[in-house]
């Protein structure tokens, strides 16, 4: 095929590296907070288990299934939130996101690139699933 | 001009490569597989719509002037064509709808609300889209009507069996797919249909995957009503088409009211207009439907039985090719027994990034779930890639998503 380059751009190594070997990934024991959203256009799912301690993700697991954009998004995800105080991650929008992903998304993939962020946001900051949707 | 057909003895295969140089839209270098999707639209019907827009644009049914005449016989003039297209006794049995979805909604609305009661039994299967399942749904909640679906056996045809027994409880309405858009299943409808009618249901035929593939007779099919759309026949979007029986339609209240579907309106109350205008209140679709019109005539032209036998070598092709690759999963019914539609899975490869990829190769695909979750969920998976043909597809198309799929499984290895 001749377009061999543009397709590694978009599947960089690092999106398959998180998509085959997705980071805190499992579920965690008596959560703090879990939460779990699908897109059902493609049937991605992902849920999120939270450990929270004096303010801080302690810990943090996230399950699911679906494409390699969402899956890799998650794990990105999970990775960043670790360790963070919940007030930092409050602060963590759609363009970090699409950023941390660092390609090109069109929009029919850009639902399957901010799932994780809904689940973030609608289960650990127990907005609206509406609210989060707009986001 | 017309491609397809030499004067005087029918052909059984189609000239794709003169078909194509009807259809600008190849010129872009895609390969397009997603005709079950929507199909693509010759020149003949896009010309057929610029025609009325720049020489006769007027609304019909109404003025008394020359090109509201003009636009008025076009516009009635499709009317003829589908009937003879799908055999119907009489134009007055042809409404024009925008697609499946209304003319399925239109008789869920104005059949089932007069017809189905509490307690009535509906009989659907598995295979149906969306759009063959939600007006069930809603009416059965209104109505306190009961919903069976008949089930699929692994090689994702209906089980007639179970089909039977659902019979036996005396449904008060069938409805069912002439073809599956997800597997390109094709379902006994004759048999089906004659089962229903001996049962004595009322019979609902889903033509939006049939009609444009191998086309219809809905006189020898036997069904009460029969649905289809313009767009996936080489029609514009926005043109479908319901047929009924005279006697049912005639029995029916209309489904939209206002203007052009009344013979008298009084501050006291309103007579409808006859059939088929009574279903088809306000303005119409008129371009679609002249356009629609330039649809049938094409393939009328090419001849249902040819375009039949051309998706059928291609899905034959197809299959053999798909099935050959490593990780590769077919669902559905074998090539003869579908039409030319292909749904399948890749080991460790979601749909998505599979479509992605081939997007990347400008070849068109479809990833999803079809509108038709109930199926997917019956089948375990969330989605499925899926290929689909028409009339101008070639071989060539099929080879470069085989190129694609072995990118994806290069790139995912």
């Amino acid at each position: 095929m001749n377009s061999t380059a543009a397709d590694d751009q978009f599947y960089r190594e690092y999106i398959l590296d998180h998509y085959k070997n997705p980071r805190n990934f499992g579920r965690l024991e008596n959560p703090d907070i879990s939460h779990e959203e699908d897109n059902p256009l493609c049937g991605d799912v992902i849920g999120m288990d939270f450990r929270v301690k004096d303010g801080v993700i302690e810990d943090i697991k996230f399950h699911g299934r679906g494409c390699a954009i969402s899956q890799a998004s998650a794990s990105l995800l999970t990775e960043r939130l670790k360790g963070l105080p919940l007030e930092e991650a409050k602060k963590i929008g759609k363009a970090d996101v699409l950023g941390e992903l660092g390609i090109d998304i069109s929009p029919a993939r850009i639902k399957c690139a901010l799932l994780s962020l809904k689940v973030l946001k609608v289960g650990a900051y127990g907005l609206a699933a509406s609210e989060g949707e707009e986001e | 001009m017309m491609a397809g057909r030499a004067q005087g003895a029918p052909k059984i295969s189609l000239d794709v490569a003169t078909i194509r140089k009807d259809f600008p839209i190849f010129e872009t270098g895609i390969a397009y597989l997603d005709s079950a999707n929507t199909s693509q639209r010759p020149r003949q019907v896009t010309g057929a719509m610029m025609e009325y827009f720049e020489k006769y644009n007027s609304n019909i049914h109404r003025a008394a002037y020359r090109i509201a005449e003009e636009a008025t016989e076009r516009y009635e003039a499709t009317r003829e064509k589908v009937r003879d297209f799908i055999n119907a006794a009489s134009t007055k049995e042809i409404i024009y709808t925008r697609g499946t979805t209304e003319a399925i909604n239109l008789v869920a609305y104005s059949w089932g609300r007069k017809h189905v009661k509490q307690g009535d039994l509906i009989v659907l299967t598995v295979l149906e889209h969306h759009s063959n399942i939600v007006p069930w749904q809603i009416l059965a909640a209104e109505k306190g009507a009961t919903i069976e679906y008949v089930d699929i056996d692994e090689r994702g045809e209906l089980r007639q069996d179970q089909f039977r027994e659902l019979l036996a409880r005396s449904p008060r309405l069938v409805a069912f797919g002439q073809v599956s858009n997800a597997l390109g299943t094709i379902n006994p409808a004759m048999e089906m249909v004659a089962a229903a009618k001996a049962a004595g249901a009322t019979v609902l035929v889903d033509g939006a995957q049939g009609a444009p593939h191998q086309g219809v007779d809905v006189r020898a099919l036997g069904c009460d009503f029969y649905a289809f759309s313009g767009h996936k026949m080489l029609g514009p979007t926005g043109a479908g088409i319901l047929f009924g029986r005279r006697e049912l339609l005639e029995s029916m209240d209309p489904f939209m009211s206002g203007g052009d579907m009344i013979k008298t309106v009084r501050l006291e109350g309103t007579t409808y207009h006859d059939l088929p205008w009574k279903f088809e209140a306000g303005t119409q679709a008129i371009a679609e439907v002249i356009g629609l019109g330039a649809a049938v005539d094409y393939l009328s032209e090419l001849g249902m039985a040819a375009v039949r036998s051309h998706e059928r070598e291609l899905t034959e092709y197809a299959y053999e090719a798909l099935s050959e690759i490593e990780g590769l999963t077919v669902y559905g019914p074998p090539p003869s027994r579908r039409a030319g539609v292909i749904s399948f899975s890749l080991e460790g490869i979601h749909p998505h990034d599979l479509a992605t990829i081939a997007d990347r190769d400008q070849v068109c695909l479809r990833a999803g779930h079809h509108c038709a979750m109930p199926l997917m969920t019956r089948l375990g998976v969330a989605a499925t890639a899926r290929a689909s043909f028409y009339v101008y597809t070639q071989k060539d198309e099929v080879d470069r998503l085989v190129g694609s799929i072995k990118e994806a499984q290069r790139i995912f290895k």
